[in-house]
């Protein structure tokens, strides 16, 4: 559980970290590193990353839209219509569950190749 | 098994990346645009933070200070007029960027670099009318005027050095979604840019249409349909005006044909938009007015769009002090005032294309017939990027009489034919100059002098200054036309010289108004002249003739006139052209075995005083009826693959009025032949089934509904709701665009706004008081996130102003002011 929450935690802030400066995927990498070195068993590898990256967009976007009292996230709704069915949040869920996943491959590639170690 | 679940996990990985990364069909890539970090959110701008900034430069030369004000316009203050413009292009670009880059790159033709396969045809169309052609042409000569060079040089550095500051995360929301970026600025898009207002505004050309009406209807009823003149004629110029001129100037062709017939009918042409609306202007002299000081006003009716075509600004050097309407890429501002003079534009309208028959020597094409001689084409390969497919080439050819827009290989499928188009904004030029001298302008000289070089878009240029003077002149440049031959009318013969365009009309030949006695000068695309003019130029019935009448008449019943005046003016609904077909249609219409609903409309229409205001219901049922008995009285001209113009509204209206037999009452799918009164009768059953057909959108908020109408109606609905103008964003996106706008006005009507067009821009100038009023249906930023987007569509729609901020320093705005910019040289 400790393991959980330092990998967690450390997704997160690498994700931050290199986002400021390279491509949004490289959460993948950060993600992969992270559950090579933090021992976790595959799924829990997976959903701390997924978690990590979920909440750290989904915080981002919020902070970022809430300032602008959501008249683009409104519109961006509007544009997505068929996938956000004209809800900000679902916008959010979405956002959320696309860094999510990706960085939780990540975390998953990264645990099941830590594995070929042992 | 290790192995095989990492390799798994790691394709699986590496796969939804890359699915993620790519932009697929419309869908923007999904990864790159919801990332919080670098995608869409990072464009939604906080809404309150408006804070001073400051920033180094490099290309600056001594300090500059933007202020901005309540509405985020840009109040410019630079020491040198390079500076001025350098921090013009940088605060356009700053705010208007994406649609900069659209802009000319739709003018260049290179939209399916952006979009894919689906904008190669309309890519195509601009290369082969010669935008590219006409922008280099332009540029180079621009570039041999050293005054222009250094200011446009300036203009792009500035655009540059905004760009340069971009990182990808900073980008326009509109990059994100269509996955591509910003490129350098240079002056060949400055020149691109004027040419697309010149595309826009040179529609009114008919040649093709021209000569399939007459291959198919003959002379006889050419001149019926599409008169040069009409009797209540009100021309810009007013009638009896003494025009001056050397005769020996009159020389156009040298032909004595009358006009160059063929008996082959073309299928395809320009795509013109259906009813072209147009623009308003006008100056009232001091003798009119309240402050015995000059009015100007100014409306330009183009396709309502955001961001706006328009962008407000306020510059300041200490050669001049200059306010008004910029075009986001090219430099000065177009539509405005300083602290002397005012200006304003409408659409000239004058047929200023010409297109020609061309016969090659054989299927290569290598060379062509002119007077009597095989000459050699040119050709010359455009190279598309298109995105999603590569490289596709495609030969145009180039000959002494013009471009050769459709042949084989462009075109309807079954139009073999070459036809060649020359158009005068292929020829080298610099309108950029003519806005550098009005913006510092000082007087009526000045004015004059600035408008002698300038050539296409051919506009009407109104003008009033603080001296008191008013004038207008229609500028642009138009060849010497023969007019017993009617050169330029219909399709020419491009075998030989004779309807090549030799000399040109000189600018002082072209039609002026100064201080007419009747206390003012106006235009709203009507004819320039009477027959009296001395240069030949075709009518065809293009002209509008109920706008310019009704702004005549209330400029002339006007006294005292003040701005309240004119911003009523401006909003006026009043429909000339409903007010003399009604009583046409009514007049026509067999009324016996009408049922109980359309009696309804029928006395609604009778009833109604021919305002289409927002809240009325008779204006929804003449519209109908009006377009209905438009498609089956001119069933004749709706064949596509013969494409022929339909005649104006004042001629269909004089037509119902006064000929009981036309041949145009037949309805061609019919094996019957129709009458008159058949077809308004017929035309006026369609209106009920229309208005069950369309399912109305409920506009956010109708002001007060019309109780003597509505109550009795099956269904909620009104002028404004019918009409439901929108707003269209650039890429078409309705998210990004502002729908059902609820305002009255149409086309022919003084407050021109349709479901698409409409006044892009209203100003008021008091020469007086010194006060201007503007409002456009748009905003200063051109970021959907931005509540500076759209803020003005609101205000524009209810038909109220904001006064200018006319100032002379920064201190001057006090609480209006939101923030100041500081850029000093790096």
């Amino acid at each position: 559980m400790k393991n959980f929450f330092i990998s967690l935690l450390l997704t997160a802030a690498a994700s931050c970290i290199l986002q400021l400066f390279l491509p949004w995927w490289t959460i993948a990498l950060a993600a992969f590193v992270v559950a090579y070195f933090v021992k976790q068993n595959s799924f829990p590898a997976f959903l701390s990353a997924f978690v990590a990256v979920f909440l750290l967009w989904v915080m981002y976007a919020y902070l970022l839209s809430t300032a602008n009292e959501n008249i683009l996230a409104t519109k961006v709704v509007e544009l997505l219509q068929q996938l956000t069915k004209g809800s900000v949040i679902t916008l959010y869920l979405l956002t959320g569950l696309i860094g999510g996943l990706v960085s939780g491959l990540g975390a998953l590639t990264g645990s099941l190749a830590s594995k070929l170690k042992s | 098994m290790k192995y095989f679940k990492l390799l798994l996990s790691f394709v699986a990985t590496l796969g939804l990346i890359y699915i993620l990364n790519s932009k697929m069909g419309v869908a923007p890539a999904f990864g790159k645009f919801l990332n919080p970090f670098m995608g869409f959110w990072q464009n939604a701008e906080n809404v309150t933070g408006w804070k001073d900034e400051e920033a180094n430069l490099a290309g600056l030369k001594e300090e500059v200070k933007v202020f901005f004000d309540e509405r985020l316009v840009p109040h410019v203050f630079a020491k040198n007029d390079e500076d001025l413009y350098y921090m013009q292009g940088y605060i356009t670009a700053k705010y208007r960027l994406w649609q900069m880059e659209i802009q000319t790159a739709n003018a260049a033709g290179r939209i399916s670099e952006i979009v894919g396969e689906k904008a190669l045809d309309v890519d195509r169309m601009q290369r082969r009318i010669g935008m590219g052609y006409g922008a280099e042409a332009a540029q180079e000569y621009i570039s041999k005027d050293s005054a222009s060079k250094k200011l446009i040089d300036a203009y792009c550095k500035g655009v540059n050095a905004y760009i340069s500051t971009l990182a990808p995360k900073n980008y326009p929301i509109e990059y994100k979604l269509l996955d591509y970026k910003p490129e350098e600025w240079t002056p060949i898009k400055v020149a691109l840019l004027l040419k697309n207002m010149a595309n826009m505004l040179s529609v009114f050309e008919f040649d093709i249409e021209n000569s399939n009406f007459v291959a198919k209807y003959g002379n006889e009823e050419f001149r019926k349909l599409y008169p040069d003149y009409i009797k209540d004629e009100d021309p810009i110029v007013p009638i009896g005006t003494k025009f001056e001129v050397r005769s020996e100037k009159l020389k156009g062709s040298t032909t004595s044909d009358i006009g160059h017939r063929t008996s082959d009918l073309y299928s395809t042409v320009i795509q013109k938009p259906d009813e072209i609306t147009g623009s308003n202007n006008w100056a009232v002299s001091g003798s009119k007015t309240k402050s015995g000081k000059p009015i100007l006003c100014n409306d330009p009716h183009l396709k309502l769009s955001l961001p706006s075509i328009w962008y407000e600004m306020h510059l300041v050097s200490p050669n001049m002090n200059v306010y008004g309407a910029t075009l986001p890429g090219s430099p000065a501002v177009i539509i405005g005032f300083n602290d002397s003079i005012s200006w304003g534009v409408t659409n000239g309208g004058r047929d200023v294309r010409d297109w020609y028959t061309i016969k090659f020597k054989d299927a290569a094409r290598n060379e062509y017939e002119y007077n009597g001689q095989w000459v050699k084409a040119e050709k010359k390969i455009e190279k598309y990027f298109v995105r999603g497919k590569g490289e596709v080439d495609d030969t145009v050819i180039y000959t002494k009489l013009g471009i050769v827009v459709f042949d084989e290989n462009f075109g309807r499928v079954d139009s073999k034919k070459n036809l060649a188009m020359r158009w005068t904004a292929h020829l080298p030029s610099n309108e950029f100059k003519t806005f550098y001298q009005f913006n510092r302008g000082k007087n009526y000289e000045d004015y004059i002098n600035a408008l002698k070089t300038y050539q296409c878009p051919a506009q009407n240029f109104v003008f009033a200054s603080r001296s008191g003077d008013i004038a207008i002149k229609e500028q642009g440049l138009f060849p010497i036309r023969d007019k017993a031959s009617e050169q330029g009318k219909y399709l020419s013969d491009g075998t030989t010289d004779k309807d090549e365009w030799k000399t040109f009309i000189p600018s002082e030949g072209n039609p002026t108004s100064k201080n007419p006695e009747r206390g003012f000068v106006s235009s709203a695309n009507q004819h320039p002249t009477d027959s009296t003019y001395p240069y030949y130029y075709s009518g065809v019935g293009v002209y509008e003739n109920y706008r310019n009448r009704r702004i005549n008449k209330l400029l002339t019943e006007g006294k005292n006139i003040d701005a309240d005046f004119m911003k009523k003016m401006l909003n006026d609904n009043f429909n000339l052209h409903a007010s003399e077909a009604v009583p046409v249609l009514l007049s026509l219409l067999d009324k016996k075995n009408l049922s109980k609903e359309e009696q309804i409309m029928v006395d609604a229409i009778g009833k109604w005083d021919f305002y289409n205001n927002a809240n009325e219901i008779a204006p929804v049922y003449f519209e109908i009826w009006w377009n209905e008995l438009r498609a089956l009285l001119w069933d004749e001209m709706s064949n596509p693959s013969i494409p022929m113009k339909q005649p104006s509204f004042y001629v269909t209206v004089q037509l119902l009025m006064n000929d009981s037999t036309s041949i145009f009452y037949d309805n061609i799918s019919t094996n019957a032949q129709e009458t008159r009164n058949e077809l308004v009768l017929q035309s006026f059953h369609r209106v009920k089934d229309t208005l069950d057909a369309k399912s109305f959108t409920e506009v956010g908020e109708p002001e007060g509904t019309d109780e003597k109408f509505t109550n009795k109606d099956s269904k909620p609905h009104d002028w404004g709701s019918y009409k439901a103008t929108k707003v269209e964003h650039l890429a078409r996106l309705d998210a990004f665009s502002s729908l059902n706008v609820y305002n009255g006005g149409n086309r022919g009507i003084i407050n021109a706004t349709n479901n698409s067009n409409g006044p892009s821009w209203r100003m008021i100038v008091d020469e007086g008081t010194m006060k201007a009023f503007v409002v456009y249906p748009g905003g200063q930023s051109g970021n959907p996130g931005s509540k500076f987007y759209d803020n003005g569509v609101k205000p524009w729609s209810k038909g109220e102003y904001f006064e200018a901020n006319f100032i002379a320093n920064g201190e001057e705005l006090g609480a209006k002011k939101l923030f100041t910019s500081t850029y000093k040289p790096k």
